[in-house]
C-alpha cells in the first residue's frame, strides 16, 4: 500500500506543507483535505515541499490542479519546492513549470510570498 | 537485454493495490536492462493504466479484477493489463489543455496522454469482454 503523510506548519503567516511518500489516487485524498482545511480558514498561502516526496501520479498532480484558482482567486498562490529531479519530471511532462511557481527552496517560496 | 517468460498478477481493482501494481512491473523492466530512469516512466505508466481502470471501467467496484502481464522480448518490454469493465473507447481521446482545465478546477483527465507520452506504443484491444491496454517500450 502507498504510503503517504504531510506534515503542516506555518511560519510568517504562510502555510507549508511537507510531504512525504508516494502520492498517488490512493493518497491523493489526503492532500485534497489539507488544501480544503486550509481554504476553509482563508488560509491562502501555501508553501509545498515536497523534499520527501518520492512519486507521484496525475492523482496527485490533479489535486493541484483543481485547487489553484481557489487560492489564487483568494489573492495566494501554492508554491511547491525542493522536488527531486525525478518527481519533477511529472510535473514537466505537463507543462507545470509554466503554470505553477517551482522553487529549488522553502526559503525562496518564502521570499516570494514576503519580498522585502 | 534478455528474454524472459511471462510474468503475470491478479489483483483486485482498488487503490490499495497501486503501488504493488506499479512495483511489480518496475521490478521485471529493471530486470529487462531498462535504466532507472527509464523504469520510472514504465511504472508511472502502468499507474495511470491501472487507475484509470478503477475509476472509469470499474466505477470504483473493488469487487472486480485487473491482471497485468509483462514479458521481456529482446530490447523490448511488453505490458498489457486486462479489465472486463466499460471499454475505453480510444476514438474520444483529446489532448488535454492543462491551463484550460486548471482555470475549470477540473482534476484528472491526464492520464492516457501521460500513458502515450511514458510508453513507445499504446494500443487498446478488446476479445469479448475483455479490454486490454497494450504498452510497449524499447530499451
Amino acid at each position: 500500500m502507498s504510503l503517504f503523510t504531510i506534515t503542516p506548519g506555518t511560519r510568517d503567516e504562510i502555510d507549508v506543507l511537507h510531504l512525504d511518500g508516494e502520492l498517488d489516487a490512493h493518497t491523493a485524498s489526503h492532500l485534497e483535505d489539507a488544501f480544503k482545511s486550509l481554504i476553509s480558514k482563508n488560509r491562502h498561502k501555501i508553501i509545498v515541499n515536497c523534499r520527501s516526496l518520492s512519486y507521484i501520479s496525475s492523482a496527485g498532480l490533479g489535486v493541484f490542479m483543481a485547487y489553484i484558482e481557489d487560492v489564487r482567486s483568494m489573492g495566494g498562490d501554492i508554491k511547491l519546492t525542493n522536488m527531486s529531479a525525478k518527481v519533477f519530471n511529472v510535473f514537466d511532462l505537463l507543462g507545470f513549470p509554466a503554470l505553477y511557481d517551482i522553487l529549488d527552496d522553502e526559503n525562496d517560496a518564502f521570499a516570494k510570498f514576503n519580498p522585502s | 537485454m534478455s528474454t524472459t517468460k511471462e510474468k503475470s498478477l491478479l489483483v483486485h481493482a482498488t487503490t490499495e493495490n497501486i503501488s504493488h501494481v506499479r512495483n511489480f512491473v518496475a521490478l521485471h523492466a529493471g530486470e529487462c536492462g531498462f535504466s532507472v530512469e527509464d523504469t520510472d516512466e514504465i511504472r508511472l505508466a502502468v499507474d495511470e493504466a491501472y487507475t484509470n481502470i478503477i475509476k472509469h471501467a470499474y466505477r470504483f467496484d473493488e469487487s472486480q479484477t485487473v491482471t497485468i502481464k509483462v514479458t521481456c522480448e529482446g530490447d523490448q518490454f511488453k505490458v498489457v493489463i486486462g479489465d472486463h469493465g466499460s471499454r475505453y473507447d480510444p476514438e474520444t481521446y483529446q489532448e488535454p489543455n492543462i491551463e484550460e482545465r486548471i482555470k475549470l478546477r477540473k482534476r484528472g483527465g491526464v492520464g492516457v496522454y501521460l500513458i502515450q507520452k511514458l510508453m513507445d506504443h499504446v494500443e487498446y484491444r478488446q476479445n469479448g469482454s475483455l479490454n486490454e491496454i497494450v504498452m510497449t517500450k524499447k530499451i
